[in-house]
């Protein structure tokens, strides 16, 4: 929980990474370690990458060409036919504009209420702070999962049933969004508050005119999670949801999925689109993911 | 921490006392009710309701421990759990061994195009375990799948992925650790660069081989790293769901129906709330309990 500047001093500067490991490799022999090191390391990631790209390649194929022996990698007539049905049939794209409307509801929200929390769990030094960042770990080793039953009924007397609401709302707190503001607020210097403290300046000003343009990379990081962790949300929207005008896209393909008879042609097209999104985002904003300060809280 | 006697002379105490009380408040006020709305809530009358025969509508009574009795006597129940135990045991460190393995290479020097290939290994966390389960219900279709396929292709015969209870099972396991590489791996990076260079110059110039190095430094430094993995691989497995559902729907037949689906099937669909909140606790203790061993062996690795 103390790792918060330890990604940084990693890669503090390009002089520390170069004499990383085994120095004698670096002068000599070179190449004699690069060919096994760089084989495995391709070896494995093939192993990884390629039943993405089989299921991709897949998805571009005619229907009449899914199951034709013998299997080939490249489709010989590309066409685009899966993806335009699974996206005009079954209210797909209906789901599409659910799907991102809660998800980017819920990222704002969860952001706004993670950096609150986070900082004034940082910032403040109260005896009841400390009981409910306690509350806070405590929601990390009870998933959602273990209370669906009693978490439904609460939701549904709050009237929540069947509305975006009843998806948004009990999303909103995560731990990991805590700790992540934490993380970053501790290592803001007290001084800073305490010069803005001695300016004049109120708590909750200093709080939102200086302590939040701070936290920017964070709240990228937390959006970018959050918005991964509701777009791939499947169990707490199928309880919640009931009008099929309000289904998301996981709800939508697992109804394919879950059909007598799985038109795999209308499957695939959905799936691909379903990823569309999630790895434009990580793509754009990879270094936001992959440098995050992730650790013990992470949950969604 | 921000409060000194010093600092408090500035201003009149009082005043400042309740800006202080008030601002944090006010910051923090949004998730406290969150948190007893969607946590304290709900905990409290799940287990009020596991003691009572509650239906979801209309009224109910208590039945006292008679739920947790039946529990233990049901079948179904102990295949779901048994499942859900040794899913866990498989997919935990099948995950950990390919995500440290990974790691490794990746930090590694002499490894080329690491950059890219860590976009490979993360682009599968990405993905919702319901389009994992697709993409993995496809690879391994029976008739139809590229495992097979290439299974057949070398002069094999198709492998019943689907309709053999623990073969599907394994093909679950392996998705899942496939999918939540991407995520122990850059837990593991993080934890490996940390390791003072200064460590591996002196075993190196003691004669240790990267085995030697890797057992002897890495292991041990990364320790703690490995422990939270461990954790949140476990409470993840325990409540798999969605992955099964859409890869074998928790079969051939019920044989993979695991406790989150067994919890959903008794609540959701036959309407037993009270029985069903029985299971979640049992769920709930597990979880717990398992928390619990995870902190306290981790605080005696860190405190060694």
């Amino acid at each position: 929980m103390t790792t918060t500047d330890m990604p940084r001093k990693a890669d503090a500067g390009p002089g520390r990474s170069v004499s990383k490991k085994r120095p004698r490799g670096a002068s000599s022999g070179g190449l004699r370690r690069a060919v096994p090191a760089t084989t495995l390391l391709w070896i494995l990631a093939c192993l990884y990458g390629l039943p993405v790209l089989w299921f991709i390649l897949s998805s571009f194929k005619p229907a009449g060409d899914l199951f034709s022996y013998p299997l080939t990698l490249v489709p010989h007539h590309p066409t685009l036919s899966g993806y335009l049905t699974a996206w005009r049939s079954a209210n797909f794209s209906q789901y599409f504009i659910n799907t991102t409307l809660v998800c980017v509801i819920t990222t704002i929200l969860t952001v706004g209420a993670s950096c609150c929390t986070g900082y004034a769990l940082a910032k403040y030094d109260n005896k009841w702070l400390k009981a409910f960042f306690i509350c806070i770990l405590a929601t990390t080793m009870l998933p959602g999962e273990v209370m669906l039953a009693p978490e439904f009924l609460v939701v549904r007397n709050l009237g929540l049933y069947n509305s975006f609401a009843g998806i948004i709302l009990p999303a909103v707190l995560t731990a990991t969004g805590c700790f992540m503001f934490r993380q970053f607020f501790l290592t803001v210097p007290d001084e800073l508050v305490e010069a803005a403290r001695i300016d004049g300046a109120r708590e909750l000003s200093i709080f939102l005119r200086i302590m939040v343009p701070l936290s920017r990379p964070i709240m990228l990081t937390l959006a970018i999670l959050s918005f991964q962790w509701r777009w791939n949300d499947y169990i707490w929207p199928l309880l919640m949801l009931n009008d099929p005008n309000k289904f998301t896209v996981q709800i939508g393909i697992q109804s394919i999925v879950g059909a007598q008879n799985i038109n795999w042609s209308v499957l695939l097209g959905a799936s691909v689109i379903s990823m569309i999104p999630l790895i434009v985002i990580f793509l754009v904003f990879q270094r936001y993911v992959m440098g995050a300060d992730i650790n013990a809280g992470l949950k969604d | 921490m921000t409060k000194r006697a010093a600092d408090v002379s500035v201003s009149p105490p009082r005043r400042r006392r309740s800006t202080y009380t008030l601002a944090p408040l006010v910051l923090i006020a949004a998730n406290v009710v969150l948190f007893a709305l969607f946590f304290v809530w709900p905990a409290v009358i799940g287990l009020v309701y596991s003691f009572t025969n509650y239906t979801g509508v209309g009224a109910f009574q208590f039945v006292g421990m008679d739920n947790y009795h039946n529990l233990f006597g049901d079948s179904a129940f102990y295949d779901a759990l048994t499942r859900t135990l040794l899913y866990t045991v498989l997919f935990v460190p099948l995950n950990f061994a390919l995500s440290l393995l990974i790691a490794n290479v990746l930090v590694s020097k002499h490894a080329k195009g690491a950059s890219v290939a860590r976009v490979v290994f993360f682009i599968p966390w990405l993905l919702s375990p319901i389009v994992v389960g697709v993409l993995w219900r496809w690879l391994f279709g029976e008739n139809f799948g590229l495992v097979n396929y290439v299974v057949e292709k070398f002069g094999g015969s198709a492998v019943p992925w689907q309709s053999n209870a623990d073969l599907s099972l394994v093909v679950v396991v392996v998705a899942a650790s496939w999918a939540w590489t991407g995520f122990s791996m850059l837990l593991f990076i993080a934890a490996i660069k940390n390791v003072p260079v200064s460590y591996y110059e002196a075993a190196s110039l003691d004669g240790a081989g990267p085995w030697r190095q890797f057992i002897s430094i890495t292991l041990p430094s990364i320790a703690p790293t490995s422990f939270i993995v461990i954790l949140l691989n476990t409470i993840n497995a325990m409540k798999e769901y969605p992955l099964f559902v859409s890869l074998n729907n928790g079969g051939p037949g019920t044989s993979n129906n695991l406790l989150v689906q067994y919890i959903y099937q008794t609540g959701f669909q036959r309407g037993q709330i009270g029985y069903a909140s029985a299971a979640s606790f049992v769920l709930m203790l597990i979880l717990m309990a398992v928390a619990i061993i995870q902190l306290v062996v981790n605080r005696r690795v860190e405190n060694r």
